[in-house]
């Protein structure tokens, strides 16, 4: 067990470099550090010695991979690719194109977040493993058919629809918590109830029936059969059998994203003011930082192998029949 | 006979689907006495387990009773709300299932779900009762294993520990659906013993549902016999053995391979089964029937006892109905009809030879997932096999007899040895010399479904190999040609214009054969080709192989755990066990004069069908040891009942009884005699006669 969590952990190295690299080039080579320096000083005032200071100032005035200039090791460390990339390794993220500490953003962003993102999965999670094993108690009913329509439909329907329409009719009409904002401390709970809610009530459909079927999967096994022929309680038989099987590939799935609800959630984040990574993403691409949209393309990468990894271990804990090696 | 224990009369259950109700169950009757050992027997889809799942009460959800009365003491179990027939089900009436693999959750521990049944007779702690549970089912080291989960034990263990939730709740009859059909044969007699045992020691009665003749015969009291969605035939079992009386029950009987059959055909049912899609007006057997006459097409035949207890459904004995009375008509139909140029083919030389070929696979650990050590799935096997002639290779599931056949092919490079193919050393072949070679060995499987294409027309699936081996000029030529193959292997030209999931599961094996004999083949490797069929269906395929070997003069590398196939259609047999070639000689050496005590323990171990072999079982304890980890010495030791401190310190060479016959075993010394072959098995004789003596 040990020895597979260093061996994938050892694995990850050459992918992270990997996702390093493409970024790397997707925003240097396309993007020149000339064009971006253009960029930042705006239209009116471009002269070419504006644009070299610009670069000097921000760290681009090196070459991109190789220094030829220098000597010994410096003719890789003085490099752009060394000083904007390979410290991201450190989880050393440098500072943004305006000057912030990006690593410091991070740090007070990420509670925000976190605080939408744990509720809206735990309390999504009960309601909709809830949900399913009801549709599937009734499966083959009326009932069954009416819910899956349901769900089909509420996936559909885009998470913009229930942002607004919660913003509207939570905040606007019956004016019961503010519609957009955020406070820090203990009252922060009113600005972030509404996004909770809407995030699990968007998640519905996609969830229900994606349980519903793993449920129906694991009722239609054998070992449901043998537990009938003992005679047990259509409740022992759901909730001893069924759900303890199922759980395998529930938990596992939701343990994946696990990491990644650091990330925060885009559309959330922004539509309700929340001070997250997920909005903090969506203004620097606004505002065309790559620092910060590079940080955040690594740190997602990193999150989701981490992600990757304890999935892997977290079947072990639920499912006997696995064993890492 | 006393008062019944179950009494059903009258059962249909139906199956609803999109194109109407398939009448899988149409009008079962049966009663079960108690403490008796009743056996349901019929071929696949015929509802045998649909009428026990409908006296459980568990059918899937499509399935619905639509009449009958299922009565136990003085309850209709049908008539029951649910909730009583929970306290039915794991108490009065328990039930094991065909799959220990599936039929146990795999997220509780063993000894839970045991506990399970239990605890619906009263709280507090069952620990007890479980390890006495596990012990009756002869689990060694309970403690342990009650702690362990389903993944963690073998088959044969998963399904005592099946047997052991079913007695939990102290059962008045066991319905058994078919119990031993996934496990291997001396694995099949352990459990077979135990339920024996069991019913014994408990009084319990057994609904045994199988399609097996030989397990019948070896446990039933009295039999039944299903066909179409109905029973055909009832008798108690000694007078059925002796003299089935229903057709069917007879061509059952005439289409089981045995080695008094070699040579001719097996009788075959022409046809297949029935649509279940509509009502029956008339015997539903009439299609297929020799006898059939004219009253059959127009009435359905009713029950009649034509002796004491014995009960049959078929115009034949109705002195209404039949003209001619039973006794003048011919019984033998076309079976047992030589088939044509059974003079065997003079041998010469080996077409295939292989020699100490081993197939090892890597195991992999540690941090850098370094080999630490190698499972010797097939550890020095030697055999030849001269044209047009049959090797069977025998053993049960796990000891390699698969992979040399893979190895054989270089489907899996081998480790070590050598294969030589008419001269030609096939190890050191790669790329396009192996393919042009690989046209004279073709291979066919147990499961012909998977390995076809789905989504190709039979036809392509033929065509395509004649392509990669350049058979066949032009499309028109090539077209042709697979015309012939299809007619060859009894199949109408217009199915190549149809796709695998069209055909039966004999039908398909036929396709496949055809497909091996599209490129012209010298050898063919059958794995395990008629394990997934019924017997009836199982005889066609075997008479085709076996014509198909006269015609042509193919040589068959026959892998099986079946022996009554073996018998019928091997001129030798290798006996594997753990990866070695423990016992070879010709069909009639081995299998009637075996040697090695693992063979007579597999030969002993096979149910048989007839009444007159009350043979001894040896019985082997235990399961088969893993591969990766064989015992030292001679890897039999831990099972042989015959084993000696000395074959605990290396492995037995071969001895030789005569030119073909040997055997790896130190009761005939240690391969040092092998020179004095004459002497050798004089000696071996007699200490064989000896510890069989002890033995006992
Ligand atoms: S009733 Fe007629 S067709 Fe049916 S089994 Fe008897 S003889 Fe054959
Ligand atoms: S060598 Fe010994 S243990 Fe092996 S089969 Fe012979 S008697 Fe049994």
């Amino acid at each position: 067990m040990i020895a597979y969590i260093i061996r994938r952990t050892l694995y990850a190295v050459p992918i992270l470099i990997g996702v390093n690299l493409l970024t790397f080039f997707l925003f240097f080579v396309v993007n020149s550090p000339d064009d971006m320096a253009r960029m930042h000083l705006g239209m009116k005032r471009v002269t070419p010695a504006a644009v070299e200071q610009w670069k000097h100032a921000h760290g681009y005035d090196q070459p991109l991979l190789w220094n030829a200039a220098a000597g010994g090791a410096a003719k890789l460390t003085d490099t752009i690719f060394y000083a904007k990339s390979v410290r991201l390794f450190m989880f050393d993220f440098g500072r943004s194109d305006e000057g912030r500490d990006i690593g410091y953003d991070i740090r007070q962003r990420m509670w925000p977040s976190l605080a939408i993102a744990i509720p809206t999965l735990l309390i999504g999670l009960l309601v909709n493993i809830t949900f399913a094993m009801l549709i599937a108690f009734f499966r083959g009913t009326a009932f069954d058919l009416a819910a899956v329509v349901l769900c089909v439909m509420m996936m559909s329907v885009s998470t913009l629809f229930y942002i607004i329409g919660g913003q509207f009719l939570i905040g606007k009409i019956f004016d019961l918590v503010p519609i957009s904002g955020y406070l820090p401390g203990i009252e922060a709970w009113k600005f972030l109830i509404l996004p909770v809610a809407v995030g699990i009530v968007s998640g519905i459909g996609m969830g229900t029936r994606w349980y519903r079927t793993i449920f129906l999967e694991e009722l239609g096994k054998d070992y449901i059969r043998t537990a009938r022929a003992k005679g047990l309680s259509e409740r022992l038989v759901l909730f001893r059998h069924a759900l303890r099987n199922a759980l395998v590939p529930i938990l596992t799935g939701i343990v994946a994203v696990l990491p990644l609800l650091f990330m925060g959630s885009l559309l959330l984040e922004s539509f309700f003011g929340i001070p997250g990574l997920g909005s903090y993403t969506i203004d620097a691409i606004n505002s065309q930082d790559f620092a910060i949209v590079r940080a955040m393309v690594f740190l997602g990468s990193a999150l989701y192998i981490i992600g990757l990894l304890l999935t892997d271990i977290s079947y072990t804990v639920v499912d006997p029949r696995v064993r890492l090696r | 006979m006393s008062e019944p224990l179950l009494e059903v009369r009258g059962l249909k259950t139906w199956f609803d689907t999109a194109g109407g109700p398939i009448r899988a169950v149409e009008g079962v009757d049966l009663s079960i006495a108690r403490g008796e050992t009743f056996a349901l027997l019929g071929e696949s889809g015929c509802g045998k387990s649909m009428t026990a799942l409908s006296i459980m009460r568990l059918l899937p959800a499509a399935g619905r009773v639509v009449a009958g009365e299922v009565r136990l003491g003085a309850r209709n179990l049908l008539a029951l709300p649910e909730m009583a027939m929970r306290g039915v089900r794991g108490r009065q009436l328990a039930m094991i299932f065909q799959e220990p693999q599936s039929s146990l959750n795999p997220v509780l521990s063993v000894g839970t779900q045991i506990a399970e049944t239990l605890r619906r007779r009263g709280k507090g702690s069952h620990e007890r009762r479980v390890l006495d549970l596990l012990d009756a089912v002869g689990i060694p080291d309970p403690p342990r294993r009650a702690r362990e989960y389903p993944h963690q034990l073998s088959g044969g263990m998963k399904q005592r520990v099946m047997i052991a939730i079913a007695l939990a709740g102290e059962p008045e009859l066991l319905i058994a659906d078919e119990p031993t059909t996934a496990l291997d044969v001396t694995i099949q007699a352990q459990v077979l013993a135990l339920l024996r045992d069991l019913q014994r020691r408990t009084g319990m009665a057994l609904l045994l549902i199988t399609h097996d003749l030989g397990v019948v015969a070896e446990m039933a009291d009295r039999v039944a016999v299903m066909y179409a969605g109905h029973v055909v035939e009832q008798a108690p079992a000694t007078a059925f053995f002796a003299q089935p009386a229903h057709p069917y029950s007879r061509k059952l009987f005439a289409s089981l391979p045995n080695l008094g059959k070699r040579a001719t055909r097996l009788a075959v049912i022409r046809g297949s089964v029935p649509s279940l899609a509509h009502e029956f007006k008339a015997c539903r057997f009439e299609a297929r029937c020799d006898y059939a006459w004219s009253a059959c097409r127009e009435t359905l035949p009713r029950w009649l006892e034509h002796e004491p207890g014995r009960r049959v459904r078929c115009h034949l004995y109705d002195p209404a109905q039949a003209g001619e009375s039973l006794t003048d008509r011919d019984f033998v139909g076309d079976t047992g009809k030589p088939m044509a140029g059974t003079e065997p083919i003079p041998v010469r030389g080996s077409l295939l030879q292989v020699d100490n070929l081993k197939v090892h696979f890597p195991i992999h650990a540690g941090l850098f997932k370094r080999v630490v050590g190698h499972v010797r799935a097939v550890d020095g096997v030697s055999l030849a096999i001269p044209p047009g002639r049959t090797l069977a290779l025998v053993g049960e599931s796990g000891c390699g007899k698969t992979t040399v056949g893979k190895g054989i092919l270089q489907l899996l490079r081998p480790s070590a040895g050598s294969v030589q193919y008419a001269g030609e050393e096939l190890t050191r072949l790669g790329g396009r010399a192996l393919r042009r070679r690989r046209k004279e060995l073709q291979i066919i499987f147990q499961d012909p479904y998977s390995s076809m294409n789905p989504r190709m027309m039979i036809g392509d699936i033929l065509e395509e190999g004649m392509i990669a081996q350049r058979i066949g000029r032009t499309r028109a030529a090539r077209l042709e040609r697979v015309a012939a193959l299809l007619a060859q292997v009894g199949l109408d030209a217009d199915v190549m214009r149809r796709y695998p999931h069209e055909f039966s599961g004999g039908q398909r094996q036929r396709i496949c054969i055809a497909r091996a004999l599209a490129v012209d083949p010298k050898l063919i490797i059958c794995d395990e080709p008629t394990s997934a069929l019924d017997v009836s269906v199982q005889a066609q395929i075997l008479n085709l192989l076996q014509e198909l070997q006269q015609r042509l003069g193919l040589s068959y590398l026959f892998i099986t755990h079946n022996l009554a196939v073996v018998e019928y259609l091997a001129h030798e047999v290798a006996v594997m066990y753990l990866g070695r070639v423990v016992e070879q000689g010709t069909v009639e050496e081995v299998l009637h004069a075996p040697r090695h005590p693992y063979t007579r323990a597999l030969l002993s171990a096979v149910p048989t069908v007839d009444p007159q072999s009350k043979r001894e079982i040896i019985r082997l304890a235990g399961d088969l040891p893993s591969p990766a980890n064989p015992p030292a010495g001679c890897h039999f030791h831990p099972r042989c009942p015959q084993a000696m401190p000395q074959c605990r310190e290396g492995y037995p060479g071969a001895t030789h009884f005569s030119t073909t016959h040997s055997a790896r075993c130190y009761l005939y010394g240690d391969g040092a005699y092998a020179q004095d072959a004459e002497n050798g098995a004089y000696a071996a004789t007699e200490k064989t006669e000896r510890h069989v003596i002890r033995s006992r």
